[in-house]
């Protein structure tokens, strides 16, 4: 007797090039914006067709945070705040590689502060994409520094009473090259900005406001995931090159998004390389770190 | 391997401490140096900026020290020797990512030119009060290696050693020097580059689908994975298997912080360094490190002169401290006297190791200036009574 046997081909997801499926499901609530980000990032590298061997993503802490370990990228899990250095060092490191920073307000704004406005002063060649979901979701709902006024969270239980950053504005004036903001709905725009983003020299910025249903939205009696994502629907404005003092965002305010920066400036190594070239003419050799020879 | 030839200074030179270790991390290979200003360290990081742009280095100046840190871990995983320096209240903003370097086994090497604290205490004036810090300061529980150069010529053979062994053990490495090392001048000799032995980094030779970033190893050493060719390894500061993925129970932390010490712990005979003169005999030791070894030298003298019977021990590596070498000098000697400038850090893990077999005496004081001989010899004086 001859028994054959076919099988159907195993079906590959989609995603599967760029996320450790030995790592699914992930930590994630339903509903939240990460899912959609981490989507369109893999997307736009997909996309943009990199050698993802030359890709690294780095993050700090947070839910957002998690991000570097879901995908199957070189990628680094850092300390609150200082995903952006440890960005700067890889890269001066193998400038031929694209370093992706990706992680959340607090961690990337209030503890890494410092780091984010210096390191667009510096106009260091990375992307950095900030999910921004007004509140410290990964402790628990604890006010940030992107918290709308009024808004309760955990910590400011009667209401946030301080101004918030306005992102792209902080991320200008410092010195980026590109600056974007989209929301989670807007899928396609967002992953257009990132692949913008990773293509442009210099610093480039993209924030993404995001859904946190379990803490922002529950705290602040807004609904369902799928009910800020009707928000968002009806209430976001696309307007590129938008005055950036006029993107502030208040509480359930309307949300200005679109492209506001895309410049040409020298970045940080070509700066450097530049510079020494000028002082010692010939001697100097341009700094080009490992570049893969180890 | 071999120092690079054309960047080594090989030669009599008359340099400060500080100068020595720079040049001691160039003549290791390193090529990455993130650092922020702060007093009595910063001529490491000038005569770096000075010297990196023709030797193929890049020097940065970064916001604030939890940046450098951050900065030069990155640079190590992107396969470039790094190293940073940073003096007192630095050293405090360091212990946050140099935890992350012990968790995530990042070689590089961290000098502290230590001063007076607690706080700013005394910028300009010399101390030995971190080394509880160096041992402890970042929080949880790991083992550290840390060396204390008596010298501007030590400064410069010490980087060089730091670097090998944090190529060797897969982890940051601390130099605790401090002010009047940092800012003696004194002629240091740099060898040729042939006679200068480095040790390379150790990469792993599996494929990327076999090769794990945490491999458990007999000599609990893991060969790292290079970025940028297709390994697409995890690292995280968080509690991980050998894949480095996050694992979030008491097992896997019993796993991973046992491996992290015993690493250094199983690996003390190899790293530690003592340098003794007349202890055979002995009736007291004294044991120092860094400035400290050197002070004592005019009291030791003094007492031998005298007939009495005293040695020392210099440690040239304070961290893994040498149970093994203290417990036998306990069961010999009358007594055992610590000399460091601080009030007993490294003398009370020396006492806990006497466990009362022997007498033990502490020189000590707050910092500011070094010992006086004096009173070293009264204290010789004192233990042989």
């Amino acid at each position: 007797m001859t028994v054959e046997t076919r099988q159907p081909p195993k079906e590959e997801h989609p995603m599967e090039k760029l996320l450790r499926m030995d790592r699914i499901p992930h930590i994630w609530c339903s509903t939240c914006g990460l899912g959609t980000t981490v989507t369109a990032l893999a997307t736009a590298l997909a996309q943009l067709e990199l050698d993802l061997d030359k890709v690294a993503v780095v993050s700090g802490i947070g839910c957002t945070g998690r991000v570097a370990g879901y995908m199957k990228l070189d990628s680094f899990h850092t300390t609150h705040g200082r995903a952006i250095p440890f960005a700067l060092g890889l890269h001066i490191a193998r400038p031929d590689m694209k370093v992706i920073v990706l992680s959340g307000d607090g961690d990337l704004i209030s503890i890494g502060g410092n780091h984010f406005i210096h390191t667009a002063r510096r106009n260091v060649d990375i992307t950095v994409i900030c999910v921004n979901n007004f509140i410290y979701a990964m402790t628990g709902g604890q006010v940030a520094p992107t918290t709308p006024i009024t808004a309760r969270a955990a910590t400011a239980p009667h209401g946030n009473f301080e101004h918030p950053f306005n992102l792209p504005i902080l991320a200008a004036s410092s010195g980026a090259t590109y600056v974007a903001r989209w929301t989670a709905l807007h899928v396609r725009r967002l992953t257009e900005a990132i692949k913008d983003a990773i293509t442009k020299p210099g610093f480039s910025f993209v924030e993404v406001i995001a859904p946190c249903s379990t803490l922002y939205a529950r705290l602040n009696r807004l609904g369902s995931g799928l009910d800020l994502m009707k928000f968002y629907h009806d209430n976001s404005i696309i307007r590129h090159g938008a005055d950036m003092n006029e993107v502030d965002i208040d509480f359930q305010s309307k949300i200005v998004v679109g492209k506001f920066v895309d410049i040409e400036k020298p970045t940080y190594l070509d700066c450097i390389n530049d510079g020494y070239k000028r002082v010692f003419g010939n001697r100097y050799q341009p700094y080009g770190g490992a570049n893969g020879d180890h | 391997m071999k120092a690079d030839a054309k960047n080594v200074l090989t030669g009599a030179h008359y340099l400060d401490g500080n100068h020595a270790c720079a040049e001691g991390g160039i003549a290791a290979g390193c090529r990455f140096f993130a650092g922020y200003p702060i007093t009595p360290s910063t001529e490491i990081a000038e005569r770096i900026s000075q010297r990196f742009p023709l030797v193929g280095g890049l020097f940065i100046q970064m916001e604030d020290e939890l940046a450098s840190m951050a900065a030069i871990l990155g640079a190590s995983w992107g396969g470039v020797k790094s190293m940073s320096c940073t003096s007192g209240p630095g050293f405090s903003l360091m212990m946050e990512n140099f935890g992350l370097g012990i968790m995530t086994e990042t070689p590089c090497v961290l000098v502290n030119v230590q001063r007076g604290g607690p706080s700013t205490g005394l910028p300009t004036l010399p101390g030995q009060a971190d080394m509880m810090q160096a041992r402890w300061g970042s929080h949880g529980d790991y083992e550290v290696i840390a060396l204390a150069p008596d010298s501007p010529q030590e400064s410069f053979e010490l980087t060089i050693h730091a670097f090998n062994l944090s190529e060797k053990y897969r982890m940051p490495v601390l130099i605790m020097t401090d002010e009047c090392v940092g800012h003696m001048t004194e002629k240091v000799v740099i060898p040729p580059p042939e006679e200068i032995e480095l040790i390379a980094r150790r990469y792993t030779e599996k494929k990327p689908d076999e090769a794990l970033p945490f491999e458990l190893t007999d000599d609990l050493i893991s060969p790292m994975l290079p970025v940028g060719k297709g390994y697409k390894f995890h690292v995280t500061g968080l509690t991980h298997d050998e894949r480095g993925y996050p694992v979030i129970n008491a097992e896997a932390q019993e796993k991973n912080v046992v491996r992290l010490m015993d690493k250094v712990n199983k690996h003390a005979d190899d790293i530690i360094w003592l340098e003794e003169s007349d202890v055979e005999d002995a009736e007291v030791v004294i044991i120092a490190y860094g400035i400290s070894s050197r002070v004592v030298k005019p009291a030791i003298a003094r007492a031998q002169k005298e007939g009495i019977k005293v040695g020392e021990v210099k440690m040239v590596t304070v961290w893994p401290f040498p149970e093994k070498r203290v417990k036998e000098l306990a069961s010999k000697v009358k007594a055992l006297i610590m000399v460091e400038m601080n009030y007993g850090q490294v003398f009370l893990e020396m006492d806990r190791i006497v466990g009362g077999k022997c007498a033990t005496y502490l020189a000590g004081h707050a910092g500011g200036t070094v010992h006086k001989p004096d009173d070293v010899y009264r204290i010789i004086k004192e233990a042989v009574k």
